[in-house]
C-alpha cells in the first residue's frame, strides 16, 4: 500500500490561493467574523484611551470627546459597531452547536439555547444604558 | 504537467445523476476516464467529487438540477489527485485510525459475561455522528484542511466523538491525548461548511465544538484537581 507523504512526486496537489475566501459567501462571512476581532480590539483601545483622558481631568476629557467627533472616527466607530454586532449575533447563533443539552433523553431545540443568550445580552445592555444615561 | 479540463457531451435524462453521466462517458466516449464509485445509493461514500465547485456525492446529484448548461466535475478539493477524478485518501485513513474509532474498555471481559446493554436514549446521543460514510466531502469544504493537510479534520473528529459519547466506551482520555494537539480539535476555526455539505447530516462542526467544550472542562478539572487522576 502506498504510504501517504505530503511531498509524493506523483500526486498533484492544487495550491490554495491566498484569496480562497473570496469565492463563496460562507467563506467570506467566516473571514469577516475573524476580522471582527480587530474592531473589537479597537473598541478596547478606545475605552483605555477614554479612561486615560478621564484620569487627566475635565480638560483632557473634553479634548477626547472633541476628538471622537472627527468624521473619520465616527465612521471608524460605526464600522466597528457593525462588526461587534455581527460577531455577537453570529456567536449566539452558533452557541447551540457547541452545547448539546439533553433533557429527558431528547436534545433541546436550538432556540432554548439561543434565547437566554440574547436575553442576557439585552439585560446587560439595558443595565449599561441605565448606568450611562440614567445614572 | 498541469491538469487540464476535458469536455464531453452526454445525453440529458431526467433520472440521471452526475455519476450516470460519468459512467456514460467511460462506456461510450473515453474508457480512460478514472473515478471511484460503488453503491450509487449514498451508502458507500466513494463517489464524492466537486460538482460546479461544490463537494457532492455524484450519485445523489441530478443532472436536471443544473439545467442544460455544462457541468464542471473535478476531483475533491484539498486532496492530492492520483488521476482524473481520483483523490489520494490514505492521509485520511491514517488520521482516522489515530483517533481509535472503536470501543475501548479499560478491562476486556470475556464474552461469557454477556453484552453491554444500551438504552435507546444512550444510542441517541451519538447515533447522528455514527452515520458518517467517510465520503470526505467535509474535508473538501474545510479551508483549514486545505491550508494545513495535517489537520485531523471534520470526519475523523466527529467519529472520535461518536465513540466518546458511546456509553459502552471508556477510551475518551486516550482519544483526547491525540485530539487536544494543535492538529486536532483546536485547529478547527468553526467555519461550519463541513456540516453544510455533509450528505448524511452528521454535523461534524457541532461534534468538534462539543468536543472542544468537553476538552476545556477536562483541562479545568485537571488544573483544579491535579491529584484527581483521570
Amino acid at each position: 500500500m502506498a504510504r501517504y507523504t505530503e511531498g509524493h512526486p506523483r500526486w498533484h496537489r492544487t495550491r490554495v490561493s491566498t484569496f480562497w475566501w473570496l469565492g463563496s459567501w460562507p467563506y467570506l462571512k467566516f473571514i469577516l467574523r475573524e476580522l471582527s476581532s480587530v474592531f473589537i480590539a479597537w473598541f478596547v483601545v478606545m475605552v483605555l484611551l477614554q479612561i486615560r483622558a478621564l484620569s487627566h481631568g475635565p480638560g483632557a476629557y473634553n479634548q477626547f470627546q472633541q476628538w471622537l467627533r472627527a468624521p473619520i472616527l465616527v465612521a471608524l466607530n460605526a464600522i466597528s459597531l457593525f462588526f461587534v454586532l455581527f460577531h455577537a449575533i453570529t456567536w449566539f447563533n452558533l452557541a447551540p452547536k457547541a452545547m448539546a443539552v439533553r433533557l429527558r433523553g431528547k436534545r433541546v431545540p436550538d432556540l432554548v439555547i439561543t434565547t437566554p443568550n440574547y436575553a442576557a445580552w439585552l439585560m446587560v445592555s439595558a443595565l449599561v444604558a441605565w448606568l450611562v444615561l440614567g445614572g | 504537467m498541469e491538469p487540464a479540463f476535458q469536455r464531453y457531451e452526454v445525453p440529458f435524462r431526467r433520472d440521471w445523476v452526475v455519476l450516470d453521466a460519468l459512467n456514460y462517458i467511460k462506456d461510450k466516449l473515453d474508457g480512460s476516464l478514472s473515478f471511484r464509485w460503488s453503491c450509487r445509493m449514498g451508502i458507500c461514500g466513494s463517489c464524492g467529487m466537486m460538482v460546479n465547485g461544490e463537494p457532492k456525492l455524484t450519485c445523489a446529484t441530478f443532472l436536471s438540477d443544473y439545467g442544460l448548461r455544462p457541468i464542471r466535475v473535478e476531483p475533491l478539493k484539498n486532496f492530492p489527485v492520483v488521476r482524473d477524478l481520483i483523490i489520494e485518501m490514505s492521509g485520511f485513513t491514517a488520521k482516522l485510525s489515530k483517533v481509535k474509532p472503536w470501543i475501548i474498555r479499560k478491562d476486556e471481559t470475556p464474552l461469557s459475561e454477556g453484552e453491554f446493554r444500551q438504552t435507546p436514549e444512550q444510542l441517541d446521543t451519538f447515533k447522528q455522528f455514527s452515520m458518517c460514510i467517510n465520503c470526505l466531502l467535509c474535508y473538501a469544504a474545510c479551508p483549514v484542511y486545505g491550508l494545513d493537510p495535517l489537520f485531523a479534520g471534520p470526519a475523523a473528529i466527529a467519529l472520535a466523538q461518536r465513540y466518546n459519547m458511546d456509553s459502552r466506551d471508556q477510551g475518551s482520555n486516550e482519544r483526547l491525548d491525540t485530539l487536544s494537539q494543535h492538529d486536532g480539535i483546536w485547529g478547527c476555526t468553526f467555519v461550519g461548511e463541513c456540516t453544510e455539505v455533509c450528505p448524511k447530516n452528521v454535523d461534524p462542526a457541532g461534534a468538534i465544538q462539543q468536543y472542544k467544550l468537553a476538552a476545556a472542562k477536562e483541562w479545568l478539572k485537571s488544573f483544579l484537581m491535579p491529584w484527581g487522576g483521570r
